[in-house]
């Protein structure tokens, strides 16, 4: 590739009116510490509803970190804490006595590697329904299959619903595993570079996924792949060491970025 | 060619032809052991092995009480052991995996994994056949959870460290409470893994003779009755082995070659658990 004019990959949406759009997480001062490190040094933003956030950024920018605050997976782990306020429709997820089991059925993750539990497929998406509902087994399969058709995996596992989820392809398990997020009826899905281990079709796939899942969810992305940004996302937020360095709509980052650091992610200059 | 290559290729020739020795000899011993079980003790085994009473010396009779004894107390035993070992393992892999805690009972395990049986059999004689009064199947089965325990609850937390973490994560981001993603999630996870530990953990007991001795005692008689004395295959090997009577010789033999197939069934059954629990 010719390093004088490095291409900029082309966005798909258009920039939309910031002032018509429903915010549905607030991120207010959000610092957040791994053991003494600093991890989130004071982020700002906001993700609205039926819209694809990008983060993107080198590794270890602390997009991932960010991404687990949303849901609050660190309360997992000892030693990690955040401090700041994440509202999510008008309540601060952060304050204590918020029950994250609670926040977590409405705000679910997909991973980089796709985990399928060890057990059917039907069994996958099933299990987090019973969780939180009461349904018939009519009702219940009636939801595994609506979840299933909804990421375009029903044709393809319809005769194999009872065999184990680990049998599909990488590709296919990704695709259940945001099934499986689907079924327990979350309002924002976070999805943590969620093609890194995949290959360019079921990329493609996922990516399709994501347009179609965002007429009914707040959807943000963490990725590294900088097309996949700028096709599939409505904003785009750069972070870099911790910090919060541009967030806009993606059709702006990616043509008129307004720092000098992100002009150079997006060029390939570094990162 | 390199002038260092000839003697390099002796030095590998003798380390290899070394280690082919050494494990040689280590299944060689194997193989003497199982050889001259199976022609010691196959002319023993008939029916009447299975169906009668030990008998008195000179008179014809089987090991029923023993290995029915056997069964009853490592059963038992099992019983016991595994749920606290399967409780305590848990704590360690998923609750208290970097405490202080857990690294302690961690360290107290290891040496209980290590512990002489017939310490234990002491200790469960100072602690239950002294102030009972007698000797029961109680106190070996007792005893042998004993045993149990540090088995199970070191491969419990082995098999549940196996488990990826992102595993975890998964059923926790679908709002699944710590309890339920342990239980559903990371124990189906690590299920073959934990069966095996549990397998391993009846295949050393079985064998088990100095805890025994010092518990259960011994019985000459039928005795399903758990406040008595009861017989058990290892302490009337032990007993007819030592005896100048040839057939209880023989029994002996036919009992120590039951006790090492019923030992090699176990393993050869954990073993495949572990190559399925791989495969799926």
């Amino acid at each position: 590739m010719n390093t004088n004019t490095l291409a900029v990959p082309d966005v798909t949406h258009a920039a939309v009116d910031v002032s018509r759009l429903d915010e549905k997480i607030a991120v207010r001062d959000l610092k957040f510490f791994y053991g003494e490190t600093l991890a989130l040094k004071g982020i700002n933003l906001s993700l609205y509803r039926n819209m694809v956030t990008a983060f993107i950024g080198p590794s270890g920018c602390g997009k991932s970190t960010l991404l687990r605050v949303l849901n609050r997976m660190y309360d997992l782990y000892p030693g990690q804490r955040a401090t700041g306020e994440v509202i999510v429709d008008g309540d601060n997820i952060l304050a204590p006595g918020r029950d994250s089991n609670l926040l977590r059925s409405r705000v679910g993750m997909v991973f980089q590697k796709p985990t399928p539990f060890p057990m059917s497929i039907y069994e996958n998406i099933a299990f987090g329904i019973r969780l939180y509902e009461r349904l018939t087994r009519a009702e219940i399969d009636a939801r595994v299959e609506s979840a299933l058709r909804r990421v375009a995996l029903w044709n393809e596992v319809k005769d194999k619903l009872n065999s184990n989820g680990l049998s599909l392809s990488g590709g296919q398990q990704q695709r259940l595993c945001i099934a499986r997020t689907v079924a327990v009826q979350p309002q924002v899905i976070l999805l943590d570079e969620p093609c890194s281990a995949l290959d360019p079709i079921s990329t493609a796939k996922i990516e399709e996924l994501i347009d179609e899942l965002k007429t009914d969810y707040t959807i943000a992305i963490v990725t590294h792949n900088l097309q996949q940004a700028a096709r599939c996302s409505d904003f785009t937020a750069f972070m870099y060491l911790g910090e919060l360095i541009e967030f806009d709509a993606t059709s702006t980052i990616f043509t008129q970025p307004r720092d000098r650091r992100t002009q150079d992610y997006i060029t390939g200059r570094f990162g | 060619m390199n002038r260092y290559y000839p003697g390099r290729r002796r030095r590998n020739l003798a380390a290899t032809a070394l280690a082919y020795a050494a494990t040689g000899i280590g299944l060689g011993w194997l193989v003497l052991i199982l050889a001259v079980l199976l022609w010691e003790g196959f002319s023993g085994l008939s029916l009447r092995v299975f169906t009668e009473m030990t008998p008195p010396p000179g008179a014809d009779g089987g090991l029923l009480n023993p290995i029915m004894g056997s069964l009853v107390m490592t059963v038992l035993g099992v019983m016991f052991g595994t749920p606290i070992g399967i409780l305590a393992g848990t704590f360690m892999a998923e609750y208290g995996r970097h405490g202080r805690l857990a690294s302690l009972v961690r360290f107290i395990n290891d040496i209980l994994l290590s512990a002489p049986s017939i310490v234990i059999g002491l200790i469960v004689y100072e602690i239950v056949v002294y102030p009972m009064g007698h000797f029961s199947a109680w106190a070996g089965a007792i005893a042998l959870a004993i045993i149990v325990i540090p088995v199970v609850v070191r491969t419990t937390e082995d098999m549940l460290l196996l488990v990826p973490n992102p595993l975890r994560e998964a059923a926790s981001a679908l709002g699944l409470p710590r309890a339920y993603v342990i239980r559903h999630v990371c124990y189906r996870a690590a299920r073959a893994g934990m069966l095996t530990g549990v397998l391993l953990a009846v295949a050393r007991v079985s064998g088990e003779t100095a805890p025994l001795l010092f518990t259960a005692l011994n019985n000459q008689f039928w005795s399903s009755n758990l406040n008595a004395p009861m017989a058990s295959l290892p302490v009337v090997i032990f007993q007819f082995a030592l005896s100048p009577y040839e057939d209880w010789q023989n029994l002996a033999w036919t009992g120590a070659l039951i006790i090492t197939l019923a030992v090699l069934a176990l393993s050869i059954t954990a073993r495949a658990l572990t190559a399925s629990g791989k495969r799926s």
